[in-house]
C-alpha cells in the first residue's frame, strides 16, 4: 500500500526557531492519523507544510505520491485544508460559502452533498445565518464541509477542535470517525485524551517526533507502574514527591497526583511514612491504569533526560 | 474564466453587503467635490481694509470710493495714525493697509507721478498675491482716468510704474477665472484615485488579515485570476464614481466639456488599474490592514500635493518638478484639465496616456510578482 504523506528528514526553520527538527513520517490511505503535542511544538508548521503552503529547508516531503514543492499545483485539488483559525468569509452566509469554495474547485453542493452530508447536514438549517454569527462549534462543521467539498483525497484538519466545546468536540470526531471511510485524515490537537480516536498517533515535542504508534501500544509501552496520590494539600504533596529521592516523575492530573518510583518494586509503606515525616498525613495512594497522556510525558521527560 | 466569475461573484456579494461601505462610496463623489470645490475656493471676497488717508482730497477720496465698489474691498477703518492701522493687522481684523501720502491730489492732477502704499498680510502668500493683483487692477482703472498716475509702491516691486501702457489681460481656456472650474477637474481624479489605491488593496489585505487568504492559497485559484477578482470590482466602482463625478461637475457646476467624454473614459481606465496596482503592492508588504493603510495614505498625500491640485507644478523647485513626472496622479490631472478645460484630443495627450499605460503595466507586473501563494 502506498502512503498517502511520506517525510523524510524535514527541517524547517524561521530565523533561530528551529520549528520542526529532522522529522520522518508516514500516513497511510483511509488513516485517521493525529499529530498530539502541546502548543508550540510545531504542528502548524508541519501541517502547513503539507498543504503546501510553506517550502521545506530541507529533506522530502510528498503528499498524494507528488512532491510539495515540485508539484503543488497538483497537490492542492486533492486537499482539504482547514487551518487553525477560522478562515471563511464571515460576512458570507454558510450557504454561500460552501457553494463559493465549491466553485473554485470546479464543483457544486449538489455534486458532492453525499460526500459532505454528515457534516454539513446539521448546519443546514442555519444556511442563511452569516457564517460569522455561527458559534464556535458550527464555524467549525461548516469549515469542515467546505474543506470536504471538492471531495479531497487527504484531509489536514490543524486544531479543528481548539475553542469548542466538550459535546461539540465529540461530535467532531464522531464525523471524522464517518469521513474516515471515503478520505485520510491528518488531524492535530493539543488535546491528549482526543488520541484515542485516531487509528495511530505521533507525538510531537518542540519540532522532534517522540513516538509513532496506535494509541493502544503507545498506552502499553508505559511499563511502570503508575500510582494515583492524593492530599488536601496538593502544593506541598507536589514538593515532597518531586524531592523523594526514589521518585521518577510527578505530574498533576486533574485531582490527583500521578506518581511513578524509579525502582521496579517500588516500596509504597516506605513512601507512605516518608509523606507523614513531611508532615503529610492521610494520603491516599492508588493504582492507575495508564493513559495516553501518561505515556506522552513519559516520553517527554526520557527526550529531556536525554539531552 | 468561470473561476473569476465566481469571485467576482463573492466580492460584489461582499460589497453590497458592507452597510457601512457601500453608501459612502456613492455619496463620497457628491461631497468631495461640493466641499472641496466650494470650501478650497482662491477668490477673494470681503478683504477688510484701513485707509489712512494723510490728503484728505478728493483725488484720495476718489480712490478709496473705486476700492469700496470694487466688491473685494470693504473699508473697516478709516484713520490719520498710520501706527493704529498696524495694530488692527497684527490682531487679525484687516488685511490690508492703504496709506495715501499727502500731496497726493496736488501731484496727481498737475501730472506728477504719485506714492500710494499697499500693506497687506501676507500670513497666506496666495490671498496676499491676489490682494495685491486686485488692488493694481483697481489702480489701473483709476489711473486711466487721469493724466497723472500713480505708482504702486510694495517692497518686491518698488516703483511699479501703472502708467504708459495699457494692459488688458485675456485669460485663455477660463476666462473668467473660475476657480470651480480648475478644480473640479483634479478632485475627480483624487476621488478615483483614492479608489484605487485604497479599496483592492486594503480588501486582500484583510484577507490576509482574517486569515481566509490561507484558505484560498491551498484551492486551485491561480495568483492572476485572485488578482484580476480583486481589481474588477473596484475598478467598476471608480469608474462609476467618475461618471457621477462628471455629471455633477457638468450639470451641477457647469463645468465646460470641450473635449471628449471617451476619452476621459478610456484614460481613468487605464489609470485605475495603476492606481490599483499600486495598492495591490503595497498589500503584498504589509499583513495588517493598518499597515496598509498608514502607507497608502502616506502615498496618497504626496501624489496629491505634488499633483499641481492645490499648488501648481511650474512653481516647485527643479527637483520636485523631476519628481512629479513619475507622479501618476500630477499626469491624470493635468490630462483632465486639458481635455475638458481645453479641449485637447489624442494627439495632445498622447505620450501622457502612453506613460501612464507603461506605469500601470510596471506596477501590476511588479505586484503579481510580488504576491506569493506560498509563504517562504
Amino acid at each position: 500500500m502506498n502512503p498517502i504523506i511520506q517525510i523524510n528528514n524535514l527541517n524547517k526553520s524561521f530565523g533561530q526557531v528551529h520549528a520542526l527538527k529532522s522529522i520522518s513520517l508516514e500516513v497511510n490511505e483511509s488513516e485517521l492519523f493525529g499529530i498530539i503535542g502541546p502548543d508550540g511544538a510545531g504542528k502548524t508548521t508541519l501541517f502547513r507544510t503539507l498543504a503546501t503552503l510553506y517550502t521545506p529547508d530541507s529533506g522530502n516531503v510528498s503528499v498524494l505520491g507528488y512532491d510539495v514543492v515540485r508539484d503543488y499545483k497538483k497537490i492542492r485539488p486533492l486537499l482539504g485544508y482547514m487551518p487553525g483559525r477560522f478562515s471563511l468569509y464571515q460576512d458570507l452566509t454558510v450557504e454561500e460559502n460552501i457553494r463559493f469554495f465549491a466553485s473554485v474547485f470546479g464543483t457544486t453542493l449538489e455534486e458532492n452533498y453525499k460526500l459532505v452530508e454528515p457534516v454539513y447536514r446539521q448546519i443546514e438549517p442555519f444556511k442563511n445565518r452569516l457564517a460569522g454569527d455561527l458559534s464556535g462549534g458550527m464555524k467549525q462543521k461548516l469549515a469542515l464541509s467546505c474543506a470536504l467539498i471538492h471531495k479531497p483525497r487527504l484531509l489536514i484538519l490543524d486544531e479543528p477542535t481548539t475553542g469548542v466545546d466538550a459535546v461539540s468536540r465529540v461530535e467532531f470526531w464522531d464525523m471524522l470517525a464517518i469521513l474516515v471511510k471515503d478520505v485520510t485524515i491528518i488531524v492535530a490537537t493539543p488535546y491528549m485524551d482526543e488520541a484515542r480516536r485516531c487509528n495511530r498517533v505521533a507525538f510531537i515535542q518542540e519540532g522532534e517526533i517522540l513516538q509513532v504508534d496506535t494509541p493502544e501500544a503507545i498506552v502499553k509501552s508505559f511499563k511502570k507502574p503508575l500510582f494515583g496520590v492524593s492530599h488536601k494539600n496538593r502544593f506541598k504533596l507536589i514538593r515532597a514527591l518531586k524531592n523523594y529521592p526514589y521518585s521518577e516523575s510527578v505530574h498533576t492530573f486533574g485531582d490527583s497526583i500521578h506518581y511513578t518510583d524509579q525502582r521496579d518494586l517500588p516500596d509504597l509503606d516506605g513512601l507512605k511514612t516518608y509523606l507523614h515525616d513531611m508532615g503529610l498525613e492521610n494520603v491516599e495512594i492508588g493504582t492507575l491504569i495508564p493513559g495516553i497522556e501518561d505515556s506522552f510525558m513519559a516520553l517527554v521527560l526520557k527526550e529531556a533526560n536525554h539531552a | 474564466m468561470q473561476t473569476i466569475r465566481f469571485l467576482l461573484y463573492k466580492e460584489f456579494l461582499q460589497i453590497f453587503r458592507n452597510r457601512v461601505m457601500l453608501p459612502i462610496l456613492f455619496i463620497m463623489p457628491v461631497v468631495q467635490l461640493l466641499v472641496l470645490s466650494f470650501a478650497a475656493t482662491y477668490e477673494l471676497k470681503e478683504v477688510h481694509f484701513v485707509l489712512v488717508d494723510l490728503d484728505h482730497s478728493p483725488s484720495s477720496r476718489d480712490l478709496s470710493a473705486k476700492f469700496q465698489a470694487s466688491g473685494y474691498f470693504a473699508l473697516a477703518d478709516a484713520t490719520s495714525n498710520i501706527e493704529e492701522a498696524i495694530t488692527m493687522m497684527d490682531r487679525g481684523e484687516i488685511r490690508m493697509i492703504l496709506t495715501i501720502p499727502q500731496n497726493f491730489h496736488r501731484d496727481i492732477t498737475i501730472g506728477r507721478p504719485a506714492p500710494v502704499q499697499l500693506m497687506i498680510d501676507a500670513v497666506d502668500g496666495v490671498s496676499a498675491g491676489l490682494i495685491q493683483s486686485y488692488s493694481g487692477a483697481i489702480i489701473r482703472d483709476f489711473n486711466s482716468d487721469r493724466k497723472g498716475g500713480i505708482f504702486l509702491q510694495t517692497i518686491s516691486q518698488p516703483n511699479q510704474q501703472y502708467q504708459s501702457i495699457n494692459v488688458i489681460p485675456v485669460y485663455w481656456y477660463n476666462p473668467d477665472l473660475n476657480y470651480i472650474n480648475f478644480m473640479v477637474p483634479g478632485i475627480l481624479v483624487v476621488l478615483v484615485t483614492m479608489i484605487g489605491v485604497f479599496l483592492s488593496g486594503m480588501n486582500i489585505v484583510r484577507e490576509k488579515e482574517i486569515g481566509t487568504i490561507e484558505q484560498l492559497n491551498v484551492t486551485p485559484i491561480r495568483k492572476y485570476q485572485f488578482i484580476t477578482g480583486k481589481l474588477i470590482p473596484f475598478w467598476i466602482i471608480g469608474m462609476v464614481d467618475l461618471l457621477i463625478g462628471l455629471a455633477l461637475a457638468r450639470y451641477g457646476f457647469n463645468i465646460p466639456f470641450l473635449g471628449s467624454l471617451w476619452l476621459i473614459l478610456a484614460v481613468a481606465g487605464i489609470y485605475l488599474v495603476l492606481v490599483q496596482s499600486v495598492g495591490l503592492l503595497i498589500s503584498t508588504i504589509t499583513s495588517t490592514q493598518q499597515q496598509a493603510m498608514f502607507i497608502a495614505w502616506f502615498m496618497m498625500v504626496i501624489f496629491i500635493l505634488m499633483g499641481g491640485l492645490f499648488t501648481p507644478i511650474e512653481s516647485m523647485p527643479v527637483w520636485a518638478q523631476n519628481l512629479t513626472l513619475a507622479n501618476p496622479v500630477a499626469w491624470f490631472i493635468k490630462i483632465m484639465r486639458m481635455v475638458l478645460l481645453k479641449g485637447a484630443g489624442w494627439y495632445e495627450i498622447k505620450w501622457m496616456v502612453l506613460l501612464l499605460t507603461g506605469m500601470a503595466a510596471f506596477f501590476i507586473a511588479a505586484s503579481i510578482n510580488r504576491y506569493n501563494k506560498t509563504s517562504s
